[in-house]
């Protein structure tokens, strides 16, 4: 079915191409996201260096991861998107032999088994998992006829539920909801029916009790219960949240100016260089830094969403609107536990946070949907 | 597989992409239009009230202790003093495994149970990231051992922090008493606010009884702290007002000389000068360090304490109720001569033993030489022999003629009887009896031969060592009667001395009183003849010897038959220089049996006092004295003076 050898060699039309094709288009870069991309980074590495306490040599290490991270996106916007297509259900099966393994040789910390170690090289295959899973679903669809048959879709979610579940052992709460979330997006994207969705709202809802009793570990049931009345234990697990929304709150509009933030500087925000970094950014540029933020992020997911929107196959199409929505539920899980919107779970605010191998994950993800905008027009709009 | 192909449909799969899309995004700017709204209430509505939050995070208002003031002797002596102490303390956030980290802390240094149990009860208390402590007054040793170990045990810490320390040990543990942490019951009674800062109070002693003075005014400090409560700035500042340094009448060196020469007896010795009512001296042995009380002493150390047959948290100054023995003999041969029941010159007959005028029971009141010689101390004996050699019989004589009442109305503004009023708490009156003392509380008439055993200061009669110098100060004094003292000054400033009723008797009374004991010193035949080789003055004293049970009529004092528990106690009291007497001295050695022994003691304490003292008048500049004054008689001990310093 390539059919891309036989366009080349169309005559008249490759004039006619080779016209139309820029200089980023050759180098399969896509200049708004690239430029999107770096100004958050940018503003991520500010916000980060008053985070940790005007320590350089945290802004050195993650300089480095991102200097790392954009060269991996850009090597992955090169990739062939048809390629990426076939390795993607290999990727799935080796994904979740690596998960299976971790909690038997993987490496723990914090009362979490999240790391495998390979020759001194540590890395969690929970992150690739984010960009493997929508992968492995879009996959099987591309090859179906959508909307997917209810039988397919049966297939898929039990794609999306065994990393999913897996994940949730470790336990790595945060990671598993991406997960989850990045499986679904396609699901949605693919044109199921509203029945189906609606049918499966109304099961989570009947499933949210049993979920709480028998799935849910003692500290993930304490982080929501403390999402409900923080107050009740102000020193212990509420801690967290009151501090946050202390340090939000008394940034006021114009913030307290960068590296003056009482809440940050003094310590009192936990966390704050990596999944409360936020509140940092909150509290020293205000409401104003919030919006500014938030503005890029916006940005960024429509540009994510317009690559979807234009891509050549549905493999690209359903993987770019799942990478771009996992992209926003990292943006609004992570402000709104911060804020005390939601319960707190470890999602990091992407591109911001601390942290090397979210960085990479990320950006990879963006060199796809890099991948996708610039792959060769087959057929015109 | 064939249906796969025929139902692809590009063109609908991409219309069904494009109208997911537009909901979707639909969604998401919904989704962070509530974000906005969040993040707008959070910090513009709500602005002000997290400000405030914010504020008093960062702000707090911390107490600052005053520093408790230091106490002296009458040379400037330092005789307690404030050193920074240090204790190992732990946030707990700060560390992966707190069980491993005690585990490494133990084998670093000796960290008991008891102390992991305490720091396990304060650790459920305290607010996250506060630093709890571990262990309290660690050695310079320990404290160089955990640094070096620093890098190994993040989130432990050494705190340093002022803590009361005695140097000279328990050389003063009963005048000064000690301090140690605030218990639930003072927490009541004490000024909250001024004692926010405050972990320790005076228990016992002089530290209790000049809380007041040492303690001081708290002092308050704007500061920003970090989460950890670590202090990063002080906004602003009101100086604690700090304790009075207050100085004693007490006297190091004469002290430390009395301590010593009670040795391993238990005892007291009571030193007091007669002008002022001044304690010079007050020894009670055994004693302990009273540093083992401060910030908290172990369950083990104080049950040792506690349960020590020799009851070494006993004040026996103050405390201990002795029988006077012979020691009131000169005050008893006063009130004869007052109140002209006897002269100088009128005598009695002395064949060794007295018989009470009309008693049908026929029974001997023996004299103490009875056991040795059966003859008296001579056939007739007047007032000022029967001193000298502490005469029973004359004083058994003198006693029926006095009577009980004339006895008690003439002894009591000696201040026996009723508390002396020093200024320490839980003093003891000791017991003058009387008629109306029996009959309200033995519910029994007065007898008698109970007046005769008065007379010799046994029966009833009790006193405690401080009250035994008070009274003989009284009587060196000639009736000028001053309560015992021990402040001398408060910051320097001198303290009035609270003079009691002054005792009427006519002169040449007092200078015959005094000359008889002159007598027991320095008469040949003189019951303390042994002191007064070599001395260079003249001393007044009176020996004593009690008994510490009863013994039967016909039954003999046999000390290989007693135990040492059993055995009298031994007496002496005395001053000098007869003529101006500048100090009084009262020993008494529980069980000492020799009244001679107690002798040897006041006479090294009189010595310490009027000799030592000029021959070493002229001040050594000793660097190492810590404090204002630079101790005239710095020889007190030089070692424990260099421990100060360090």
């Amino acid at each position: 079915m390539n059919r891309t050898d036989f366009v080349r060699q169309m005559p008249g039309q490759s004039a006619d191409l080779a016209r139309r094709v820029s200089i980023w288009q050759r180098m399969h870069i896509d200049p708004i996201l690239l430029l999107l991309l770096l100004a958050l980074t940018v503003f991520g590495l500010l916000v980060l260096y008053s985070a940790g306490n005007q320590n350089s040599a945290i802004l050195v290490r993650q300089g480095r991861f991102l200097l790392i991270a954009y060269i991996g996106m850009i090597v992955i916007a090169q990739f062939n998107v048809e390629r990426v297509k076939r390795l993607a259900p290999l990727a799935y099966v080796v994904g979740i032999l690596l998960l299976i393994a971790v909690p038997l040789v993987g490496v723990g910390a914090k009362g979490a088994q999240r790391w495998l170690s390979l020759g001194g090289f540590r890395f969690q295959p929970s992150e690739v998992m984010k960009l493997v899973v929508p992968m492995a679903a879009a996959w099987y669809f591309s090859s179906r006829a959508l909307p997917p048959r209810f039988k397919y879709i049966l297939v898929s979610l039990v794609v999306i539920a065994v990393p999913t579940f897996l994940i949730a052992r470790q336990p790595d709460l945060g990671t598993s909801i991406l997960i989850a979330a990045s499986g679904l997006f396609v699901l949605f994207l693919s044109g199921i029916g509203w029945r189906f969705i609606f049918g499966a709202v109304g099961l989570l809802l009947c499933s949210a009790w049993p979920m709480w009793q028998f799935v849910l570990l003692d500290y993930q049931r304490t982080r929501i219960l403390t999402l409900l009345n923080p107050e009740s234990d102000k020193l212990g697990a509420g801690w967290n949240i009151i501090q946050s929304k202390t340090a939000i709150g008394s940034g006021g509009w114009d913030g307290k100016g960068w590296t003056n933030g009482t809440q940050s500087q003094l310590d009192f925000l936990p966390e704050s260089h990596t999944d409360f970094i936020i509140a940092v950014l909150a509290e020293e540029w205000g409401l104003q830094g919030v919006l500014a933020l938030l503005s890029l992020y916006v940005a960024i997911i429509f540009r994510g969403l317009w690559i979807g929107v234009n891509a050549q196959h549905s493999f690209g199409r359903l993987l770019a609107g799942s990478i771009t929505l996992t992209f926003f539920v990292y943006v609004f899980v992570n402000m709104g536990m911060v804020s005390g919107l939601l319960p707190v779970v470890g999602v990091p605010l992407p591109l911001v946070s601390q942290g090397g191998t979210s960085l990479v994950t990320l950006l990879a993800g963006f060199g796809l949907l890099m991948a996708i905008s610039t792959e060769k027009r087959i057929i015109g709009q | 597989m064939s249906d796969q192909i025929s139902l692809k449909d590009t063109f609908t799969e991409r219309r069904i992409y494009f109208e997911r899309t537009i909901f979707v995004g639909i969604f998401v700017v919904v989704l962070l239009s509530l974000l906005v709204v969040r993040y707008f209430s959070l910090q513009i509505t709500e602005h002000d009230t997290y400000v405030t939050q914010s504020d008093r995070n960062r702000v707090q208002l911390q107490p600052v202790p005053p520093k408790r003031g230091l106490i002296y002797d009458r040379n400037g002596v330092l005789l307690a003093e404030n050193r920074p102490s240090y204790s190992l303390t732990i946030v707990k956030e700060h560390i992966d495994n707190l069980d491993d980290t005690i585990v490494l802390l133990r084998q670093l240094i000796e960290i008991d149970d008891d102390h992991i149990k305490k720091f396990r009860r304060l650790l459920m208390r305290q607010r996250p990231h506060a630093s709890v402590p571990l262990k309290f007054k660690l050695t310079e040793e320990e404290i160089a051992i955990i640094s070096v170990n620093r890098y190994r045990l993040p989130g432990v810490d050494v705190d340093a922090q002022l803590a009361r320390h005695y140097p000279h040990g328990e050389l003063f543990t009963h005048v000064l008493g000690y301090v140690g942490r605030i218990n639930e019951k003072e927490q009541f009674e004490i000024d909250e606010v001024n004692y926010s800062g405050t972990n320790e109070i005076g228990k016992i002693g002089l530290e209790q009884y000049y809380e007041k003075e040492l303690h001081g005014e708290v002092g308050s400090q704007n500061v920003e702290t970090n989460a950890r409560g670590r202090v990063l700035r002080v906004l602003e500042r009101s100086d604690p007002e700090p304790g009075q340094d207050i100085t004693l009448y007490i006297d190091a060196y004469v002290q430390k000389v009395a301590h010593e020469a009670l040795g391993d007896y238990r005892g007291s010795v009571v030193a007091i000068d007669p002008k002022t009512g001044g304690i010079i001296a007050m020894v009670s042995t055994p004693s302990f360090d009273a540093n083992m009380f401060v910030g908290g002493i172990s369950s083990k150390n104080y049950n040792v304490l506690l349960q020590s047959p020799d009851r070494p948290l006993v004040n026996r100054s103050l405390q201990g109720q002795y029988a006077p023995g012979s020691t009131l003999k000169p005050i008893f041969g006063l009130a004869g001569l007052h109140y002209g029941m006897v002269t100088p010159d009128s005598v009695v007959r002395d064949p060794g033993w007295y018989l009470l005028p009309g008693d049908k029971s026929n029974r001997l009141y023996r004299d103490w030489t009875w056991k040795t010689r059966r003859t008296g101390h001579a056939k007739f004996v007047a007032m000022e022999q029967a001193i000298a050699e502490s005469c029973d019989t004359y004083f058994y004589d003198l006693a029926y003629q006095l009577g009980i009442d004339r006895i008690h109305d003439f002894s009591e503004p000696f201040g026996f009887g009723s508390k002396v009023g020093i200024d320490i708490n839980n003093e003891r009156s000791g017991l003058l009896p009387s008629r109306e003392w029996k009959r309200r509380y033995k519910r029994l008439p007065w007898y008698p031969g109970e007046t005769i055993n008065t007379g010799i200061g046994q029966g009833y009669l009790l006193v405690t060592p401080l009250q035994l110098a008070t009274g003989i100060a009284a009587l060196a004094n000639r009736g000028v009667h001053f309560s015992p003292r021990l402040l001398k000054s408060k910051n320097d400033e001198e303290m009035p001395v609270p003079q009691l009723a002054t005792i009427e008797v006519d002169d040449k009374h007092w200078d015959f009183i005094h000359h008889a004991m002159s007598q027991v010193v320095h008469g040949p035949r003189g019951s303390a003849n042994a002191i007064s080789r070599g001395a260079q003055y003249k001393i007044g004293g009176k020996t004593g010897t009690a008994q510490v049970i009863g013994i039967a009529q016909d039954e003999e004092y046999d000390t290989d038959k007693i135990s040492a528990r059993h055995r009298d106690n031994a007496l002496f009291v005395g001053f000098a220089p007869l003529a101006s007497p500048k100090i009084v001295v009262a020993v008494i050695i529980e069980n000492g049996e020799k009244s001679s022994r107690a002798a040897s003691i006041a006479r090294k304490v009189l010595d310490a006092y009027l000799i030592d003292q000029d021959m070493l008048n002229a001040p050594v500049l000793n660097d190492s004295v810590v404090g204002k004054k630079v101790s005239a008689r710095s020889d007190l001990d030089r070692g424990q003076l260099a421990v100060i310093s360090r």
